[in-house]
C-alpha cells in the first residue's frame, strides 16, 4: 500500500466524481442517494486513514508514506506525513462523515451540496499531506472555491456579502504567500518541502530603503506566509471575516469552517514559518505573543455582548486560535505541543457547538439569544451534550479543551509572563460568556410561547454527538494519544528553531566581530 | 483500597446519572448512597491504620510535554487520609439526608424525575473532591478543583426554573475562576522553576526556589513568594476569602444538603488543604505567608459582621463558614498546618451539622428561610433543635478553659487563637477574638430566633411544622457526637507536643521530647491522649534532640544523645505537612499566657450574654438599635456593598468594554478603517454578484471546481504513470 495518502487524499473527489457524472434528478430519491453516496465515501475514507494512523511508527523522525512522482511541467507530486500532519489529516476524516451526517435534512440543491464537502474534503487532506510548494499552494487555495459556493449558495440571507468577506480576506492574505514561493524557488532552487525546511535561508540584516530589516530575508519570506495563515486562523485584528462567514454559513459548513478550515493556518505556522525561517519566527515572536494574547482578551470580551448565539461561539473560535498561535510562538515543547492539541481538541469542541446551534436552528429558524430560554425543560439531552461542550469549550480539566489551553499557557509562562498572564485572563472571560450564553439558552422555566412544542434530539442527531462526545472526554482523560504521535516531531522541530537561532547568534556575533575589525586597523 | 474509595463514587454517579432508568429512582439513590458509603467504610479503614508514611499508586498517563510528566496517581499520606474521612463521611450522611430531604421538592412538577440527577452530581461531587485530596501533582488538583466547581455549578442551579439560583450558580464559577487564574499561572511558574509540578519534585525544590529570583510582570520576585501567593490567590477563590468571597452567600440558592457537603464541610476547605499540601513551599516565603495571616483574620472578622445581621438562617451560617475559613487560613499562614488541619476536620463535622439542622427546620417550615418567621420551634422539633444546639455549642467553643474538656469547636479554635498570638501580628489575634464573640452572637441568636421566644409569621406554616423522617436525624446524630467528641478524641496529634504532631503526620521527630513523655505515647488511644495535654511541659527542658521512628520510643534510643549525624533535620517533602527548623509556633502557643488562653472563652460568653439580652430579654432591642445605627446596619445587612462594587468596577465595564470593542473595533476601525475590504470592496463585488444571474454565478463557480478537481485527478494520474 505504497500510496495510501493519496487514496485517503483522492477517494473523496472520485466520490464527488460519481455523484457529478451518475446521478440525475432532483427527486426526493436522488437526493437521498446522493447523501448516501456522499456518506459512505467519507466513512471509508476514515477507514483508508485509520491505516495510516495504524501504520505510522511515532518514533520515527521525518516524513512517512512519502509518495514522490515526476509531474507535470517539472513540478513533483509529493506527499508525506509527520506527527504533526498526520493528526490534521485524521480530523479531517474523522469529521467529514458527521458533517455529512449533519445535512441530512437540506433539501436546496442537495447533490452539488454533498459534491463541495466531498471535493472540499480532499482538498483539505490534501493541504495537510502535500510535500511540495506548488502542491500544497493548489490544495489550499482550491479549498477556497468550495467553501466560497457553501457559503454563498447554501447560506443565510446576508450570505452574498459573507462569502465574498471570506473569499477576498483569505484570498488576499494568500497573494502575498505566492509571491514568497515564488522568491524561495528562485534562492533554493526546489519546491520540495522537506528540502526547503532544511534550506538556510539567509538571516543577515539588510537595509530596504533606509530601513534595516532585521532577520533579513527571512523576515520577509516569514510576513509574506504570515499575512496569509494570520487571516487564515483568524488572528486579531483580521479576524472580522469570521464571524459573518459563520452567522451566513450553514450548519455544515460552520462545522467544517471551526474544525478544519481555521487550522490550515496553524498548519501553516508548524510547517512553513517555523522551520524554514526559524530565526525570523525566534525575532518576530513577541509580535505573534501579543497579538494572540490581545486576541484572546478582546475576543472573550466581544463574545461577552453577542446577541446571536453563533457569532458567540465564532467570537469564541478566534479567542480559542489565540491560544494556538501564541503556543506555536512562545516556541518551546510545550506551547507547540499545546498548540497542536488544541487545534485537535478544537476540532472537535467548535464542530459540536456548531452543530448543537444547528440543533435548535433547525427546530427555531433563529439564532438570536433572546429567542430561546429554558429549553432544559424539553430538551434534557440537548442540556446535557451542550453543558459538556460548553465545559469543554471554557477548558475544563477532563475534557480535552483543557490540555491544549494548560499547555500552551505553560509554554507561554516560559517565553513571557506577561503574556502569560494576559492570556490566562482567558480563562476568567470564558467562563462568563460560555455559561452566560448557556443560562440565557437552556436554563430557566420555559416561558416563550413558540418554544412549548420543541422537541429534544432524535437519534440521528445523538449518533452525531456521540463520537465527539468520547474524543472529548477520551483526549482530556489520556491526552498521550496525542502527543505521543507530536512529542517527537515537535521536539526535532525545537531543537531545529533553537540551533538555527543560535547559529544565527553565533553568525551575527561573527560579523559583527568582522564589522569592528577593520575599525581597529 | 485507595484507589476503591476514589472510584466507588464516580461509578455511582454515573449509574445514577445514566442508568436510572433501568433501576429506578430509588435504585438510583440507593446505589449512589452505598458506594459513598463504602468509601465511607474503607476511609475511616484508611485513616485508623495510617502509619504516616507516604503511599503513591499510579493509575493512568496524563499530560506529558518534553520534560512535563503528570500522571493519574494517589499520593496518600496524613492529610489524603483527613480529608478522605471528612469527605466520605460528611458525604454518605449527606447522601442518606437527602432522601428525606428531596423526597418531595415544590420546585419541581409533579412527576419529574430529579432524585437520580441530584445524587449523580452528589456523587460526582465526592469524586471530583477525593480527586482534589489524593493528587500526587498540582494539575490533577486542579481537575479536582475545577471539578469540584462544576459539580457546586451543577448543584447551586439545581432549581434551574429559579433565575436567582441560575445567577448564583454562574457567579459561583465565574468567581472561582478568578482564583483559578492565579493557581494556573502558580502552576506554570513552579514548573518553570522546578520542571516538574509533582508534589514530590516541587517540595525537593524549595530550598533551592527559595534562592532564586522569578522575574514575573517586569518585577524580580523571590521565586517562592511569587509561588505561593498565586497558588494562594486560588485558594481564596475556592475558601471564599475577602474579596473573592461574594459566591459563598449567594450559592445558598442550592439544596440545603448541598450547602453541607459542598459549601461549608468539604469543598470551601481546598483552599485550606492546598496552602497545608504546598507547606513545603511555604514555610520558605514569610512574606506571603503573611498575607496570608492577614486575609485570613480579616476576612474572620468581616464574615462574622456580616453574619450579625442576615436574617436567612442559610446565610447567617454561609458566613459563618467563610469566617471559620478565614481562622483555618490565619493558622495555616502562621505556620501551624497541624492546626489548621484541626480546625478543617472538626468544622466539617459541626458545621454540617449545622447546616442539616438547618435544612431540618426550613423542611419543617415548608422552605420557609426567614429567621423573622420562626419562633417557639423548640417544641415543635425537639431533635433538631438539640442538633442545632449542639452544633451551635461547637462553633461557639463551649469547653472548660484551661482543660482539654470541650466541643469540637473549643478545642480547634481556641488551638488557633493562640497560635495567632505565638506565630502571627496582633492584629490577627485580636481579630480572631473579636470575631468569635461575634460567631457566639450570631450562632446564639439563629438558636434564640428560631427555637426560642415568640412564633412568628404564618401561624398556617407554624401549625403545620413537624419533626423530619429518622433518615433525615440519624445524619443529624452521628454529627452531633463529631462535635461533641472529634476535637477531643483528635486534639493530640493535631495540636499536642511537636513530636506527637510530628509522627502522626509522618515528620521526622525533631523537637525536645523527654524520652518518659515518648512512652507515654500509645497508640492512639483516646483515654492516654486526653490525659497528656498537661504533660508538654515536662518536654520543655529538655535539649537533647532524639530521633524516634516508631511508635514506641525506646527508652534506652531516647536517653543516647545522637552525633551530628543522626539528629533528623526534615527535609521539606518529608511528611505530609513540613516545619522548617525554628517554627516552634506549636510550643510557644502552647506557653501562651493564660489570658490568651481563656480569650476566645471570655469573647464566647460575651457574645452569648449579648444574643441572650437582645433576642429573649429584650426582643425590641434589636429593631432599635438597627433604627438607630441605620447607617451601619445597612453596611452589613448589604454586606459591605461588595456586589455592587463588583457589578459597578467589574461586570459593567466588561460589558460597556465588550461592546465598544465590537462596534468601534471590529465595526468602524478593522472592517471599516485599515482594510476597507469589508465596506468598500467587498460590497462592490456582492453588487456586481447581485446583476449577475443567480444561476449563472452557481454554474461558473461549480465549473471551477469540477475543472480544478479534474486537472488534479489527471495530473496526479499523469503523473503517477512516468
Amino acid at each position: 500500500m505504497g500510496n495510501l495518502l493519496s487514496l485517503t487524499t483522492f477517494i473523496p473527489l472520485l466520490g464527488a466524481g460519481i455523484l457529478a457524472l451518475f446521478l440525475r434528478g432532483d427527486d426526493a430519491a436522488a437526493q437521498r442517494n446522493a447523501k448516501w453516496v456522499a456518506l459512505a465515501t467519507t466513512v471509508f475514507t476514515f477507514l483508508v486513514s485509520l491505516f495510516i494512523l495504524a501504520d505510522f511508527d511515532p518514533a520515527a523522525p521525518g516524513f512517512q508514506f512519502v509518495e514522490d512522482r515526476q509531474w507535470l511541467l517539472g513540478l513533483r507530486y509529493k506527499l508525506g506525513v509527520d506527527g504533526i500532519s498526520l493528526l490534521f489529516v485524521m480530523l479531517t476524516t474523522f469529521l467529514m462523515p458527521l458533517v455529512i451526517a449533519a445535512c441530512w435534512d437540506v433539501t436546496h440543491r442537495v447533490k452539488e451540496y454533498m459534491i463541495a464537502f466531498l471535493v472540499l474534503e480532499t482538498l483539505m487532506i490534501g493541504v495537510f499531506v502535500a510535500l511540495d510548494l506548488v502542491l500544497f499552494y493548489l490544495f489550499f487555495e482550491a479549498s477556497l472555491i468550495p467553501m466560497f459556493l457553501i457559503i454563498g449558495i447554501w447560506g443565510g440571507k446576508n450570505r452574498i456579502y459573507a462569502s465574498f468577506k471570506f473569499f477576498l480576506y483569505t484570498f488576499l492574505g494568500s497573494v502575498l504567500m505566492l509571491v514568497a514561493m515564488v522568491a524561495m524557488f528562485a534562492q533554493a532552487g526546489t519546491t520540495d518541502i522537506p528540502t526547503l525546511m532544511a534550506y538556510n535561508f539567509s538571516s543577515q540584516t539588510f537595509p530596504i530603503l533606509g530601513v534595516q530589516i532585521l532577520g533579513g530575508v527571512q523576515t520577509l519570506l516569514w510576513f509574506a506566509f504570515f499575512a496569509s495563515f494570520a487571516v487564515k486562523m483568524p488572528m486579531w485584528p483580521v479576524h472580522t471575516w469570521l464571524p459573518d462567514a459563520h452567522v451566513q454559513a450553514p450548519t455544515a459548513g460552520s462545522v467544517v469552517l471551526a474544525a478544519i478550515l481555521l487550522k490550515m493556518g496553524g498548519y501553516g505556522f508548524l510547517r512553513f514559518s517555523l522551520p524554514m525561517f526559524p530565526v525570523a519566527s525566534e525575532i518576530w515572536a513577541p509580535l505573534v505573543l501579543w497579538l494572540s494574547a490581545i486576541a484572546i482578551v478582546y475576543t472573550s470580551l466581544v463574545a461577552l455582548v453577542q446577541k446571536d448565539i453563533k457569532k458567540l461561539i465564532a467570537y469564541s473560535s478566534v479567542a480559542h486560535m489565540g491560544f494556538v498561535t501564541a503556543g506555536i510562538f512562545a516556541l518551546n515543547q510545550q506551547g507547540l505541543d499545546g498548540a497542536v492539541f488544541q487545534m485537535i481538541s478544537h476540532g472537535f469542541i467548535s464542530g459540536a457547538l456548531f452543530l448543537g446551534v444547528g440543533v435548535i436552528y433547525d427546530r427555531m429558524h433563529t439564532r438570536e439569544i433572546d429567542a430561546y430560554g429554558g429549553l432544559v425543560n424539553r430538551m434534557p439531552a440537548y442540556a446535557a451534550v451542550f453543558l459538556l461542550f460548553t465545559m469543554a469549550n471554557v477548558g475544563l480539566p477532563g475534557t480535552s479543551g483543557f490540555v491544549g489551553e494548560f499547555l500552551t499557557l505553560m509554554g507561554m509562562f516560559q517565553a513571557n509572563t506577561w503574556v502569560a498572564a494576559v492570556a490566562t485572563t482567558g480563562v476568567i472571560f470564558s467562563a462568563a460568556y460560555a455559561l452566560y450564553l448557556y443560562r440565557r439558552v437552556v436554563m430557566g422555566d420555559l416561558i416563550k410561547e413558540s418554544l412549548k412544542s420543541i422537541t429534544d434530539m432524535t437519534a440521528r442527531e445523538k449518533w452525531i454527538f456521540a463520537p465527539l462526545v468520547v474524543m472529548t472526554i477520551l483526549l482530556g482523560v489520556y491526552p498521550s494519544l496525542v502527543t505521543d504521535i507530536t512529542g517527537p516531531s515537535v521536539a526535532a522541530l525545537v531543537d531545529q528553531v533553537e540551533v538555527a537561532v543560535a547559529a544565527h547568534g553565533s553568525q551575527s556575533a561573527v560579523a559583527a566581530a568582522e564589522v569592528a575589525a577593520p575599525a581597529q586597523h | 483500597m485507595e484507589t476503591i474509595i476514589l472510584f466507588a463514587p464516580l461509578v455511582g454517579a454515573l449509574i445514577a446519572g445514566f442508568g436510572w432508568r433501568l433501576i429506578t429512582e430509588a435504585g438510583a439513590q440507593w446505589v449512589s448512597t452505598s458506594l459513598v458509603g463504602l468509601a465511607c467504610l474503607l476511609s475511616w479503614i484508611v485513616f485508623l491504620g495510617h502509619d504516616g508514611q507516604m503511599e503513591q499508586i499510579q493509575i493512568l498517563r496524563w499530560i506529558e510535554s518534553g520534560s512535563l510528566s503528570t500522571d493519574w496517581a494517589i499520593r496518600l499520606d496524613r492529610l489524603t487520609a483527613i480529608m478522605l474521612v471528612v469527605i466520605n463521611s460528611v458525604s454518605f450522611l449527606v447522601h442518606l439526608y437527602s432522601f428525606g430531604y428531596m423526597a418531595h421538592d415544590e420546585n419541581f412538577r409533579p412527576g419529574e424525575s430529579y432524585r437520580p440527577r441530584f445524587f449523580a452530581y452528589l456523587s460526582f461531587f465526592t469524586f471530583a473532591m477525593l480527586t482534589l485530596v489524593t493528587a500526587d501533582n498540582l494539575v490533577q488538583m486542579f481537575f479536582g478543583w475545577e471539578g469540584v466547581g462544576v459539580a457546586s455549578y451543577l448543584l447551586i442551579g439545581f432549581y434551574y426554573r429559579k433565575p436567582s439560583a441560575n445567577a448564583a450558580a454562574m457567579k459561583a464559577f465565574i468567581v472561582n475562576r478568578v482564583g483559578d487564574f492565579g493557581f494556573a499561572l502558580g502552576i506554570f511558574a513552579l514548573f518553570f522553576l522546578a520542571d516538574s509540578i509533582n508534589f514530590s519534585d516541587v517540595f525537593a525544590a524549595a530550598p533551592q526556589m527559595a534562592r532564586t529570583e522569578l522575574n514575573f510582570l517586569g518585577l524580580d520576585f523571590q521565586a517562592v513568594e511569587i509561588v505561593s501567593l498565586l497558588l494562594f490567590i486560588g485558594a481564596m477563590g475556592k475558601s471564599a476569602q475577602l474579596l473573592l468571597h461574594t459566591w459563598l452567600p449567594d450559592a445558598m440558592e442550592g439544596p440545603t444538603p448541598v450547602s453541607a457537603l459542598i459549601h461549608a464541610a468539604t469543598m470551601v476547605t481546598a483552599g485550606v488543604f492546598l496552602v497545608c499540601r504546598m507547606s513545603p513551599i511555604l514555610e520558605f516565603a514569610p512574606d506571603a505567608k503573611a498575607i496570608i495571616v492577614f486575609i485570613g483574620a480579616s476576612t474572620a472578622f468581616f464574615a462574622a459582621t456580616v453574619g450579625l445581621v442576615q436574617n436567612d438562617i442559610k446565610r447567617v451560617i454561609a458566613y459563618s463558614t467563610c469566617s471559620q475559613l478565614g481562622y483555618m487560613f490565619v493558622a495555616a499562614g502562621s505556620g501551624v498546618y497541624s492546626v489548621a488541619m484541626f480546625h478543617l476536620f472538626t468544622h466539617a463535622f459541626f458545621k454540617a451539622l449545622l447546616f442539616l439542622g438547618a435544612g431540618s427546620v426550613i423542611h419543617a417550615m415548608h422552605h420557609e428561610q426567614d429567621m423573622r418567621n420562626y419562633g417557639a420551634l423548640r417544641k415543635k422539633i425537639p431533635y433538631t433543635y438539640w442538633a442545632m444546639m449542639i452544633g451551635t455549642l461547637a462553633i461557639t467553643g463551649v469547653g472548660i478553659p484551661l482543660t482539654h474538656f470541650g466541643f469540637a469547636g473549643f478545642l480547634s479554635k481556641d488551638a488557633i487563637i493562640e497560635s495567632a498570638y505565638a506565630g502571627a501580628t496582633p492584629y490577627a489575634f485580636w481579630l480572631l477574638v473579636l470575631a468569635a464573640a461575634m460567631t457566639s452572637f450570631y450562632s446564639w441568636r439563629l438558636i434564640f430566633l428560631t427555637f426560642h421566644g415568640k412564633a412568628r409569621g404564618d401561624h398556617h406554616t407554624h401549625d403545620h411544622a413537624h419533626e423530619s423522617p429518622a433518615v433525615m436525624l440519624v445524619p443529624l446524630g452521628v454529627l452531633s457526637l463529631g462535635a461533641i467528641f472529634a476535637g477531643m478524641l483528635w486534639y493530640a496529634p493535631f495540636f499536642g507536643d511537636e513530636a506527637r504532631v510530628q509522627r502522626w503526620f509522618g515528620m521526622p521527630v525533631t523537637a525536645a521530647a523527654h524520652g518518659a513523655v515518648e512512652e507515654a505515647h500509645g497508640p492512639v488511644d483516646a483515654a492516654t491522649e486526653l490525659a497528656e495535654g498537661d504533660l508538654d511541659h515536662a518536654a520543655e527542658a529538655i535539649v537533647e534532640e532524639t530521633l524516634v521512628e516508631g511508635e514506641h520510643a525506646d527508652m534506652g534510643e531516647a536517653a543516647h544523645v545522637p552525633t551530628a549525624a543522626e539528629v533528623a533535620v526534615a527535609r521539606p517533602g518529608q511528611g505530609a505537612i513540613y516545619m522548617a527548623p525554628g517554627n516552634d509556633v506549636i510550643d510557644e502557643a502552647h506557653h501562651a499566657p493564660v489570658w490568651v488562653k481563656v480569650s476566645p472563652f471570655v469573647a464566647m460568653l460575651l457574645g452569648l450574654s449579648l444574643a441572650y439580652l437582645m433576642y429573649i430579654r429584650r426582643p425590641d432591642l434589636p429593631g432599635k438599635l438597627a433604627a438607630n445605627q441605620r447607617p451601619l446596619y445597612n453596611f452589613l445587612l448589604n454586606k459591605w456593598y461588595f456586589d455592587e462594587l463588583y457589578d459597578f468596577v467589574f461586570v459593567r465595564p466588561a460589558q460597556a468594554i465588550g461592546r465598544f470593542l465590537w462596534t468601534r473595533g471590529d465595526g468602524s476601525v478593522i472592517d471599516g478603517g485599515i482594510n476597507g475590504v469589508a465596506m468598500g470592496i467587498v460590497p462592490f463585488f456582492t453588487r456586481l454578484a447581485g446583476r449577475a444571474q443567480n444561476g449563472y454565478v452557481f454554474t461558473y463557480a461549480f465549473a471551477m471546481v469540477l475543472g480544478l478537481a479534474l486537472i488534479l485527478t489527471w495530473m496526479t494520474l499523469a503523473g503517477g504513470a512516468e
